[in-house]
């Protein structure tokens, strides 16, 4: 049995330093074998010109309708999928089949679902509206009914008998969870523009459309223009997404929907896809009583776990976790740049903007253009998911710390870092990074698709051949490697006693802000 | 009014809102739409597309509207899920996309096109230089196809390293294999050093060359391949029922008689000639050999 069996099994001692040694010590082994070539000969001219663009953005170029279906698609994708969300929440404590259908809308990346969807809607606002309200719909489900279970119950306690389940739930439960539902809510808007952003990049007319052909062409100022406008957006989205604009954004979101160009033939599409495309080519043709049918689906399946499977998943566990430990040492580097006690009333501002720009930018398209200056390897990836994710932690952690009650005579500089502040939020640290370790793992096997070998370098393979079949198996072996990395990570906050700190920040930081923010997406 | 009740009628009146929006939109004449496979510089797309575009809607007497796509498979499928008539494909996203929306039919292919070539192309410090027989010293260097689902860029290149490579995957060949996503960008890579030989479709080439951007100083053509069928225009088989009888034919006619330069040299074709399925066997039989089709 392995150590790590072994002590999680006994028991024994599981503290935040022997949990840290294994995850560094699983980094560095996975350095070895990881593919950390730079094979483009002058990443830095592309690098200058890329910053250039961003100094002087060629505004005008920006196609406005871009803008516009960018936050209609995430207006509606949130609305159906928080709606859903909010249906299967009620049942979802209780039925098992919930959870796990749950499990499975959330572990599918919102850019298997598109690429799913367009063999059957096309390149429409249907395509990208469900890519985002079907994985919305199993996390908001899961978090909705967290927030119930984490709620006060004792209205519920003084509800006369025989009060039915549903005016229970809408008069003693609902009001006290409604400003956790709504904060959380109008968050997931966030998280929703930069996924529908993404989408563009595999063809939807959103502004990755744009941002795609202006990377690819190297035409910096129009991609530095559509980067700020989108900033611009994720930036100033408090003042303009709040509940009593919501009904205003919705319909004119409805209304500004893109026409389909073109008419996909929906029902016949539909049919093909489930009854043809996705099933097994050997159980297409072969009689299903017929022994030998099912030899040979044994006989199509075998490679695709040697060959594709197997290597697809260990390569996406090495970029994963030599990103998580990557984005641990830069988080613990970057949060005093967001703290006040460190940075100072000055830095700290700076600091924040800083980390929130990193934060709305995409990882996707981060990868995507790294993967340009630095040519292929894992490194583009590793960097990408560093720089996003260290963005979210080295913030969060960066208000926690000024959070803390310190004492008058308190060290300052390096000796308050590394022997009060550090420590005290180490634990705090720790559940903020094994919470993102599945969210890494599933851009990890995404970023295949830009070419690096992980899950969806596969995926993206059997979908150039047409082996929709194939490619259903290898993103259900995705879902199936996410979640139990996701349980894996659950286990290790219980067993490190780390359950009830925030993840996702729902708790107020520190005790002092009434902010209820969940800035974390996934 | 109650709050629960200004939740419903808001909600009702967007539903309604938006079942007018649908219907309206059903009501309007069916629309002609046509895509291609992205094979090169997205700026020459537009402008070559835009102008068939133009060209069909005057002679088919249709509204006729270009879809730009991101990717090869995303051609093939909005073809087979109806969203798109026509396409121009590759030989091989022809053949994929002939095989799983079965009725459909080649119509037309560029007259450069029943004998195309794939050019290797290798960055001039690997010191690879031109030769008539296959380039064995390619082997151990870093490679890139095009798309994955290439012609000229994939498929055939594939093809010729595995015949000069027996027994062995480009993976066992080379010291790494990428795929750039179009020519163009191959073109780039392998200029820029990011890959020391590339494979690309020889019209491009052209295209790029005479566009200036291409750097000879840093990039040659090492190899020409034999030759083989690609690109054509491919058309579904239901047009006919949708847009009135003999429109296959009106379309392939059209097609044949553009004549107009600005609209060809951005194909980098001199004409479009009459083409069938059958033309595209050989490309099949590759396609099944090495294990790209079933």
């Amino acid at each position: 049995m392995s150590p790590v069996l072994a002590s999680l099994r006994s028991g024994g001692r599981w503290g935040y330093m022997s949990v840290s040694r294994w995850f560094v010590v699983l980094a560095v082994a996975a350095l070895f074998v990881a593919d950390l070539a730079i094979t483009s000969l002058n990443p830095w001219a592309d690098l200058r010109r890329l910053i250039g663009g961003l100094i002087h953005p060629d505004l005008p170029s920006v196609e406005i309708w871009s803008v516009v279906y960018t936050v209609a698609f995430a207006m509606l994708g949130v609305t159906l999928g928080a709606g859903a969300g909010f249906l299967l929440a009620i049942p979802f404590a209780r039925f098992r089949t919930v959870r796990l259908i749950c499990a499975g809308l959330r572990a599918i990346h919102e850019l298997f679902w598109a690429l799913l969807l367009m063999q059957v809607f096309g390149l429409s606002a249907t395509t990208g509206i469900l890519a985002i309200a079907l994985p919305y719909a199993g996390i908001c489900a899961k978090v909705y009914s967290e927030i119930i279970e984490e709620a006060d119950l004792s209205a519920l306690r003084v509800l006369p008998e025989g009060t039915s389940t549903i005016s229970a739930f809408a008069y003693a439960r609902l009001p006290d969870v409604a400003a956790a539902f709504r904060h959380y809510t109008l968050y997931r808007f966030e998280c929703a523009m930069r996924s529908t952003l993404v989408l563009g990049f595999i063809g939807l007319p959103t502004m990755g459309f744009y941002l795609e052909s202006a990377f690819r062409q190297g035409r910096y100022a129009e991609a530095g223009a559509l980067l700020l406008v989108f900033y611009a957006l994720i930036g100033s989205r408090r003042l303009w997404v709040r509940p009593a604009t919501l009904p205003i954004l919705m319909v004119a979101s409805a209304l500004a929907l893109p026409a389909t160009i073109g008419a996909p033939n929906l029902g016949a599409s539909l049919v093909r896809f489930l009854t043809h495309d996705i099933v097994p080519s050997p159980l297409r043709s072969g009689h299903l009583l017929d022994p030998e049918t099912w030899l040979r689906l044994g006989q199509w399946f075998r490679p695709i776990v040697m060959q594709q499977i197997l290597p697809g998943a260990f390569q996406t566990l090495v970029l994963s976790q030599i990103a998580l430990v990557a984005t641990a040492i830069g988080a613990l580097i970057l949060f005093p740049l967001a703290s006040r006690r460190f940075a100072g009333p000055v830095g700290q501002p700076f600091g924040r903007l800083v980390l929130v720009v990193v934060r709305s930018t995409p990882e996707y398209m981060l990868a995507y253009v790294l993967l340009q200056l630095l040519g292929p390897s894992m490194l583009p990836a590793i960097v990408a998911l560093t720089i996003h994710n260290a963005g979210i932690i080295g913030y969060l952690m960066g208000r926690h710390a000024d959070g803390l009650p310190y004492r008058a005579d308190a060290p300052t500089g390096l000796d308050l870092y590394a022997y009060e502040t550090v420590p005290r939020l180490y634990g705090q640290f720790l559940a903020y990074l094994l919470y993102r370790w599945e969210l890494i793992l599933r851009e990890s096997a995404i970023f295949g698709i830009l070419g690096v070998a992980t899950l969806g370098f596969y995926v993206d393979a059997a979908i150039s051949e047409l082996r929709l079949d194939v490619a259903v198996v290898l993103i259900a072996a995705t879902a199936i490697l996410a979640a139990t990395v996701d349980a894996l990570s659950r286990a290790l906050r219980r067993r490190l006693r780390l359950t009830d700190l925030p993840t996702r920040l729902s708790a107020p930081i520190g005790g002092k802000t009434a902010e209820l923010a969940r800035p974390v997406c996934g | 009014m109650s709050g629960r009740m200004r939740t419903w009628s808001f909600l009702m009146a967007l539903g309604c809102m938006t079942a007018g929006t649908v219907s309206a939109r059903a009501a309007d004449a069916p629309i002609f739409v046509f895509t291609g496979i992205p094979d090169q510089d997205e700026s020459r797309l537009v402008e070559r597309f835009g102008k068939v575009a133009t060209y069909l809607e005057g002679k088919l007497g249709v509204p006729v509207k270009y879809i730009p796509v991101k990717n090869y498979p995303a051609a093939v499928t909005a073809f087979t899920n109806g969203q798109v008539q026509l396409a121009w494909f590759g030989g091989f996203t022809g053949v994929q996309a002939r095989k799983a929306s079965p009725g459909s039919q080649a119509i037309a292919q560029g007259a450069e096109d029943a004998a195309f070539k794939t050019y290797l192309i290798a960055n001039t410090k690997t010191g690879l230089t031109k030769s008539v027989d296959f380039p064995k010293a390619i082997q151990g260097k870093t490679f890139s196809f095009g798309s994955r689902a290439s012609t000229s860029g994939r498929l055939m290149p594939e093809y010729f390293i595995r015949e000069a490579f027996p027994g062995k995957t480009p993976d066992e060949v080379f010291s790494r294999v990428g795929f750039s996503g179009d020519h163009s960008r191959t073109i780039q890579l392998v200029q820029s050093g990011a890959f020391e030989v590339g494979a690309v479709d020889y019209s491009v080439w052209d295209l790029d060359t005479k566009a200036g951007k291409v750097d000879l100083k840093d990039v040659a053509v090492i190899w020409e391949s034999p030759s083989f069928p690609d690109y054509q225009w491919t058309v579904r088989g239901d047009v006919d029922a949708t847009y009135g009888p003999g429109f296959t034919e009106k379309l392939r006619a059209a097609l044949i008689g553009i004549t107009d330069p600005a609209i060809l040299e951005p194909f980098a074709r001199s004409k479009f000639i009459p083409v069938t399925n059958a033309a595209y066997a050989p490309v099949e039989q590759v396609g099944k050999s090495t294990g790209l089709l079933d």
